[in-house]
Parts: structure tokens; C-alpha cells; sequence
């Protein structure tokens, strides 16, 4: 089937970047990205006809849990299907004569580096200001001399799904960042070894994503309807409560 | 080269024991004044980095990926092995030891393995300390499952998806010590060579991935964690960025490889659709759990909805020719059985590919009725749906179409007990290493073999020989780094100036068919000697023919690929070269000419019990060819049987 593509291309962090329209020949059974594998074979093939290149874009595992690929297509963060991310979506999803449009994850923290690529670093750094539990090798009882009941540890589970790609932050018209720190604080909160560092976790982490430009929550709820994992609005409920927890205890 | 597996002596329990007390230390307060740098971020990279700056060692790491938690750990999903017994049916330490060293058909280090079978049961501990969300019971103690060449349950897991939660643990002590200003991470870089002073491994020289900026790291010590080398067959269950590079320069300035030929099939991967094909996705093993494999008895009708086609008609052939392991037979075995009727005509995939439909059933219908589709869904939920979303089918609703596919790599760089290689200073962990494994991965294996070696080999191992070995320090500005250094950018500036016009892609796809039909699951002397001829044919027209656009000083994702695939080229041919030498069948590498009347793998003990160990010659020179023979004094040579 025949696609045009709308593509963002920007040479470097400097360049202004602009959108491109390619024509492109894909069979249903391609994946999103092979697509692009596709497109960049063509271009690499005729560089008189296209001196802007090849497109560059992120990816790794393609099979949706590395976080890496982060395409916004036609205005939604990993593309229309509900909880798939962009290597996973495939050309099924599309038809002949469609019309797609794919721009960079947009936020002041996730600088643009070059067409598709940005730089997402800040999400490590708010995981550097202590989201995790302070536990040195070698010191660790035994695993089972702590029971944690099906419930939590499921529910932990579902926080700690997510694969920190950043599309709750482009879906998000603010650029919060705070469905992300929800499920990281969330996750750690539920369980009985995060308990000793969680009033300082929270004020930390939620402090550096402040620092690093991220916007706050007004309740719009796209970055739920992105998430490739699901993650559910309740961890940014969880993040205010917890929030609020700690500054009450820090205040006594 | 001399290869001193420096095993301690002693009965096999007492070992690791003994010799963490015969090892030296450093003094804590020296550790600090000595600079270590880690290359990858995975589980072993980063669970080594982030123990290591515990213990006070001034820690550099470097990862391709824009984030350390991005490495292909993450994409692991079935389970981490430990001998923990919590399901009291008889595991212990010695017979996850002995599953491993049996399950690796004999050609891996039995002290080596004993070890790794000892410190399992730390790893969970250590897990569950930082907060990694495994399964549990409804009482609320750790659930296990089983999984292929075992008949214990004792693999731990975390739903699909246990390499991202192993990971992120990891990854959550690295930020730890990044926090406490202890390791600096830097990601987006590429280690391209390692500099020698004296022999010695004393640092890297890398790009980085953004800028193009060619750096110089002068170290103490050097711990190379890049993982393995499954992307020499493009088709591969690995992540598009997971390369040979790091292992390989190590190669060519002189480290040891091992047993490049033992490479792993996974069996249940979703099968090719078409040449366009990027990569291909595993399914996990633990599916074979509640999944039965079959295919239709008769071929006519392969191509007939499989709902349609009776009980009596379905042959379930691990079932019946592997009665007491039936779907839970090894890895290597179960690929090659699947192969076997798929190239008898009864494959059933959807499209053809080379005149061939290489699919088998993997069918669910028996579990959902035994334990209902919600129990079903609680176990493989998120591998049902990954699997739909690929495939558009439901595996609740039909079977899964599965077909073998190229997923670990057991070979590697060369390493003593002490993870160390031949080059003193350069320790080498996880996959990117060759000892633990022998000819066959157990499933679960890797995850388990990763963390062991960063979290609790590497920090004591170090320690020794930085305190009896290490010659004091050296700075960048050594004549040995400039020269690293221009080699690097002669490398690059000639990568650059290919200006043909074939995508380097394509170069990386014919590599990989050559490789998949001649040294792939089943290997013939007459093939393998074809391939020898066929990859200098490519790579000569790789440097005439290719293109690489762009420039050295920005990201340029078209130039690390073109330096990764022009090393593909150049190890593919010793991974060649290796499995013709070794000529004998055992584990993942299957000689047709040493086959028995039922097709099962046979080894040759007698010569070939021995890990070959390949010396790099110079460009375009023959390796040369060392053997550290494999001893067996607990678990005896026997032939592997399933049945």
C-alpha cells in the first residue's frame, strides 16, 4: 500500500527543522519502524534527489520494553493503538492513501538532537535524586523473610511497568512529567523496603523534575491514554498524596 | 597466549570460598585512588559499576543507549534461575550445577558453574532488597515456575517482563551511586578500542554518540560487559544496537575469543513474515509451561485452520519422542526438533519463505481449560497480547505460530576464574564472556550468569589484581593512547569516505543469510567452507560498494552502524572458521555430519572437550587456534538425554 509521510527533519539542536513529505510503497506486515527502515533506504540510495539524507530516529529492542523508540505520529506520542509502542505498531493498523505526520517527543526538558532523536536524560536525573531503595550489595536477608501480600506486590508491579520512554510528557500539553515520577515513587511506595527512604524519595525526585523544566498536571489525562504500559492517572494521585505525606511529616 | 584458568583447588563446594580468602585486598582507603571503567550497562555492567562504587572504586561507566536502562537486559522475559528450594522439590546448589553443566553439554568450567549455582540464591535476595516486583504467592512469599532442561521449579519472575524489572534494580543502585557522586555515567558513547600500556589493560578510547567527540580514558582496571554477538545474523532476537565491537577490538589487541561457533536458537520466536524483516521477537520459554507444540500429522493439511484439525491427527512430537521432559526440553534440542519437521514439510506459518512454511503450533487450548483463561491470562498476559499485536492473532483463541530464532551467544571473550582475560586488566562479564554456558544457554540462565558475575564475582576478583598485579599509574597523554586514538579516527575517516550506493543495511542482511544458512542451526563442513569463501567475497564489496552519509562531528546513527556491521564482517569469519574446526555436534552446535540415528547431537569427548580460544594474527591472517580443556570431575560425560 502507498503512504506519505510528513516527517520532521532538523539537522542538529541549532537548525529550526521543518516538515518533509516522502511518498513510500509498505505491506501490512511491516512494523512502524521498518517503514522507516524502508524510507532511509530510499534516501540513502538517491542523495542527489535527497541532500537532507537519511531520517535519523531512536530504537533498539523493537519489541516495546527498551523505551527507545519515541515517534509522535499524527499528533499522538507512539501512534493511535491503545498501549503499543511505536515498534509495535504495525502497517495493519493504516491503509492505502493514508496520510501520516511523525514529529520528536516535544518538551523543553527533551531537547531535539537531530530529526526524531531527543535527548531524555533529565528522566534519569530525577531517578538519580533517589528513586531507589539504599541497599548495598551483599546486605540484603533473605528474599522471603518479608511476605508482601499478591495485592501490593501486583500493584507495584503495574507502576514499575513503565519503560520510562517519555511519551506521558509529549502527550501532555503542560509537559508534565508527573505520570512518570508517579508510577517510579509509586511503585517503591508499595512495597515494604521502600518504606525507610519514602518522605525523602518524594520531595527529591518531585524537586529535581521541577528543576528540570517539567510542567505540572491540570488533569487532561492524555499522558494515561499514551502510555505504551497503561499506566494508570491513579499514580499521579499517588504522587500528590504522597507528596503531601511527606511535606506534612517533614514539617513537624 | 597462555591460558591459566587459575581454578583453586579443593573439593568444588569450598572453591570460591577459599579462594575470596586467598585473594588480596585492597585497603579501603586506597580503593578510592583507583579508577575503574565499565563498558555497558546492563545487568552485569550495571550491577558491576554500581557494586564496585560501593566498595569505593572511583567508577566511569559507558553505554550506547541514551539511558543505561535501556541495555538488552531489559528485553529478557521469562525468569532468573536460583537454587533457593523454596518450592521444596528437591533443588539445592549442586543440582542447579549439575543442570547447567549437563544443560551445557559439557564444554563450560565446572568451577566456574558451581559458583554461579552458589551465589544464585544471593542474587534474589539482593533483588528483592531493592524492590523489584517478582511474583508471589497468595501468601505473599516468592512464586517460581519451570523452565526448559529442568525438573525443578526454580526460576523467579516478574510477569513477562523480568529482565526490565532485574534491570531497573540495577539500575536503581547505579543511580544510587551516581547520586553519591561515585560513578559517572556516561551514556550516548561508544568504546571503539582498548589501549595496552605494558600489556596491561589500562583504558578506552570512545566516541561519543552525539557530539563525535573522540575521547581517551586512562584506568586502573577495564570491565568490558557489552553483551554478545547474535546481530552477526541480523535476524536475531537482540536489539538492533547490540553488537560485537567492544569484544572485538579487545579481540584484535589481543584477548582470547571462545568458542565463537556456540550460538543460541532460541525455539519460540515469532516466525519471518517477509524480507522487509528487521528483527525477530522471542516468545518466551515459559510458555512451554502450559503450551503443547505440535503440528499436524498430516501435511496436506498445514495450511488448515488448526482448530479444525482433530486431536488424534496432531502430533505432539516433543511429546512423544521426549516423554519425561516433553515441551520442557532444552533449548537446543527443542529448536532443532521444530527445524526438523518444519524441513520434513509439515511446517505450518503463514507465509512461505524460501519455499518453506517454518512455523509449529504452540497451543494453549488444554491450559485454558484445565486452569481457566483468567489463570491463563495472569501468567502470559502481556506475551498473548504482545504476540497479537505482532501477528494479529489471539493465542487465546488460537494457537501461537512459533519457529526457532537466533537469541544468545555463548561464546566470548576468553576469561580465567577470575573473570579476567588474558590481558591482565581486562575482566570481561555477562554474555560478553564465554564461561559459563558451555555449548547450550539453560533458560534463565543469563539473567542469573549477568547479575552473579557484576554483583558478586567481579568486586572480589578486581580487588586482587589490582593489589598483586597492577603497575602503577598511567595518564592519557601515554604514547600508547595517541596511537589508539588515530587508529580510531583513521577507522572512522575511512568509514566516511565509502561513497557507493548500497545501504550498509543490505551488506548486514546478506552477512546474515550466509551465516543463518550455513552456520546456523545445522552446519556442514561443505557449507561452512562455502561461507569461508562467501564473506570475503561481501566484505570486499562492502568497501567498494557501501555508502555512509554524513559527518564524524555530529550523531551519525549511519556510521556507528557501518564501524559495528564492518566488524560483523570480519568476526563472522572466525565464528566460521571455529564451528568447521570444531567437528563434533554439542549443544547449540549441531554437525550434521555427527548426528545419531535419531538425530541427536554427537560429541566428540575425546578431542573436542576443550574450549578453543582464537589469537588474533594481524589483518587478513588465519587466527591461531589455543585449548583450555574442559575437565569433569563431579558431573560425569554422559550423553544428554531428555527422553
Amino acid at each position: 500500500m502507498k503512504i506519505k509521510l510528513n516527517v520532521w527533519r532538523q539537522s542538529g539542536p541549532k537548525d529550526s527543522g521543518g516538515l518533509k513529505s516522502y511518498d513510500i510503497e509498505v505491506t501490512e506486515h511491516m512494523s512502524f519502524l521498518e517503514m522507516f527502515d524502508v524510507l532511509n533506504e530510499q534516501l540513502l540510495k538517491n542523495p542527489s534527489k535527497h541532500p537532507e539524507g537519511p531520517v535519523a530516529f531512536d530504537h533498539d529492542c523493537r519489541e516495546g520494553i527498551c523505551g527507545m523508540c519515541s515517534m509522535v505520529i499524527d499528533g499522538v506520542p507512539h501512534g493511535p493503538n491503545k498501549a503499543t509502542t511505536t515498534c509495535q505498531l504495525h502497517m495493519r493498523s493504516y491503509k492505502d492513501g493514508d496520510e501520516i505526520t511523525v514529529e520528536p517527543f516535544r518538551a523543553k526538558a527533551f531537547p531535539v538532537l537531530r530529526d526524531l532523536v531527543v535527548d531524555r536524560n533529565s528522566f534519569d536525573r530525577i531517578q538519580q535524586a533517589g528513586g531507589y531503595i539504599s541497599v548495598r550489595t551483599g546486605a540484603a536477608p533473605d528474599a522471603n523473610a518479608i511476605a508482601i501480600g499478591k495485592a501490593d506486590a501486583d500493584d507495584a508491579f503495574d507502576y514499575a511497568a513503565c519503560i520510562g520512554c517519555g511519551a506521558c510528557v509529549a502527550a501532555c500539553p503542560n509537559a508534565s512529567a508527573m505520570l512518570f515520577v508517579g508510577a517510579k515513587v509509586s511503585h517503591l511506595a508499595k512495597v515494604p523496603q521502600g518504606q525507610v527512604e519514602r518522605n525523602e524519595r518524594v520531595l527529591r525526585m518531585v524537586d529535581t523534575m521541577d528543576g528540570e523544566g517539567f510542567g505540572g498536571c491540570t488533569n487532561h489525562g492524555e499522558c494515561e491514554a499514551s502510555c505504551p504500559k497503561a499506566i494508570s492517572l491513579d499514580a499521579i494521585a499517588m504522587l500528590n498524596s504522597e507528596l503531601a505525606r511527606a511535606a506534612i511529616s517533614s514539617a513537624k | 597466549m597462555k591460558l591459566d584458568s587459575k581454578v583453586p583447588s579443593g573439593p568444588i563446594e569450598k572453591r570460591w570460598e577459599k579462594h575470596k580468602f586467598d585473594m588480596k585486598l585492597v585497603n579501603p582507603a586506597n580503593k578510592r585512588k583507583f579508577k575503574i571503567l565499565v563498558v555497558g550497562s546492563g545487568l552485569a555492567g550495571g550491577s558491576a559499576a554500581a557494586t564496585l562504587a560501593e566498595l569505593g572504586y572511583d567508577v566511569h561507566c559507558f553505554c550506547v543507549q541514551d539511558s543505561p536502562r535501556r541495555a538488552h537486559s531489559i528485553a529478557a522475559q521469562g525468569g532468573i534461575n536460583a537454587a533457593k528450594n523454596y518450592q521444596n522439590d528437591g533443588d539445592s546448589v549442586y543440582r542447579l550445577f549439575y543442570d547447567t553443566v549437563k544443560g551445557g553439554d559439557f564444554r563450560s568450567r565446572e568451577s566456574n558453574v558451581y559458583r554461579l549455582a552458589q551465589v544464585s540464591v544471593n542474587i534474589i535476595d539482593q533483588c528483592v532488597a531493592q524492590g523489584v516486583p517478582f511474583a508471589r504467592e497468595y501468601g505473599g512469599l516468592l512464586a517460581n515456575r519451570s523452565f526448559g532442561g529442568a525438573q525443578v521449579s526454580r526460576t523467579f519472575y516478574a510477569r513477562g517482563q523480568t529482565g526490565q524489572q532485574l534491570l531497573l534494580g540495577a539500575y536503581s543502585g547505579l543511580n544510587r551511586m551516581i547520586d553519591e557522586g561515585k560513578v559517572k555515567m556516561h551514556t550516548r558513547t561508544e568504546m571503539l578500542d582498548i589501549v595496552l600500556v605494558d600489556g596491561h589493560a589500562r583504558g578506552i578510547i570512545t566516541r561519543d554518540l552525539v557530539t563525535g567527540d573522540i575521547k581517551r580514558w586512562a584506568a586502573d582496571a577495564v570491565v568490558l560487559a557489552s553483551g554478545g554477538y547474535g546481530n552477526v545474523f541480523y535476524l536475531s532476537t537482540n536489539a538492533k544496537n547490540s553488537n560485537v565491537t567492544a569484544a572485538f577490538r579487545a579481540y584484535k589487541r589481543g584477548a582470547g575469543f571462545a568458542n565463537p561457533c556456540f550460538t543460541q536458537i532460541h525455539p519460540t520466536c515469532i516466525p519471518v513474515s517477509g524480507g522487509f524483516q528487521s528483527k525477530l521477537t522471542l516468545m518466551s520459554e515459559s510458555l512451554r509451561n502450559d503450551g503443547r507444540v505440535w503440528v499436524p500429522r498430516d501435511k496436506a493439511r498445514a495450511t488448515d485452520p488448526p482448530r479444525t484439525i482433530p486431536e488424534e491427527e496432531r502430533y505432539y512430537y516433543l511429546e512423544e519422542r521426549y516423554p519425561s521432559f516433553g515441551n520442557l526440553v532444552p533449548r537446543d534440542v527443542a529448536s532443532r526438533a521444530a527445524k526438523k519437521v518444519c524441513d520434513d514439510g509439515y511446517g505450518v506459518a503463514m507465509h512461505e519463505v524460501d519455499g518453506q512454511r517454518n512455523a509449529v503450533y504452540l497451543d494453549f487450548s488444554a491450559a485454558i481449560e484445565r486452569d481457566g483463561r483468567d489463570a491463563i491470562a495472569d501468567r502470559y498476559g502481556n506475551l498473548f497480547e504482545m504476540y497479537e499485536r505482532i501477528t494479529g492473532e489471539s493465542p487465546y483463541e488460537t494457537p501461537m505460530r512459533i519457529y526457532p530464532a537466533v537469541h544468545y551467544t555463548m561464546g566470548g571473550l576468553w576469561v580465567d576464574y577470575n573473570l579476567m582475560s588474558n590481558l591482565p586488566g581486562l575482566h570481561v562479564l555477562g554474555e560478553a564472556n564465554f564461561s559459563d554456558h558451555g555449548a547450550n544457554r539453560l533458560g534463565a540462565s543469563a539473567l542469573m550468569q549477568g547479575l552473579a558475575d557484576g554483583y558478586f564475582v567481579i568486586p572480589y576478583t578486581i580487588g586482587n589484581y589490582l593489589a598483586t598485579e597492577h603497575a602503577g599509574p598511567v595518564t592519557e597523554s601515554h604514547p600508547a593512547f595517541e596511537a589508539a586514538e588515530s587508529e580510531v579516527r583513521t577507522k572512522t575517516q575511512k568509514l566516511l569516505a565509502l561513497s557507493g550506493t548500497t545501504p550498509v543495511d543490505q551488506f548486514h542482511r546478506e552477512l546474515g543469510k550466509i551465516m543463518w544458512d550455513y552456520c546456523g542451526m545445522a552446519r556442514t563442513a561443505e557449507g561452512l567452507n562455502k561461507a569461508l569463501e562467501l564473506i570475503p567475497a561481501l566484505r570486499e564489496r562492502f568497501w567498494k560498494e557501501a555508502t555512509v552519509p554524513g559527518n564524524a562531528d555530529e550523531l551519525n546513527p549511519w556510521l556507528e552502524y557501518a564501524g559495528r556491521v564492518a566488524d560483523f564482517m570480519e568476526y563472522a569469519e572466525m565464528m566460521v572458521r571455529d564451528a568447521l574446526e570444531r567437528d563434533e555436534s554439542c549443544g547449540g552446535h549441531f554437525r550434521e555430519e555427527h548426528q545419531s540415528e535419531e538425530g541427536e547431537a554427537v560429541r566428540r569427548d575425546d578431542e573436542y572437550a576443550h574450549a578453543s580460544v582464537w589469537e588474533y594474527q594481524g589483518e587478513g591472517e588465519k587466527p591461531k587456534l589455543h585449548k583450555e580443556p574442559m575437565k569433569f570431575e563431579y558431573v560425569k560425560l554422559t550423553t544428554r538425554s531428555y527422553k
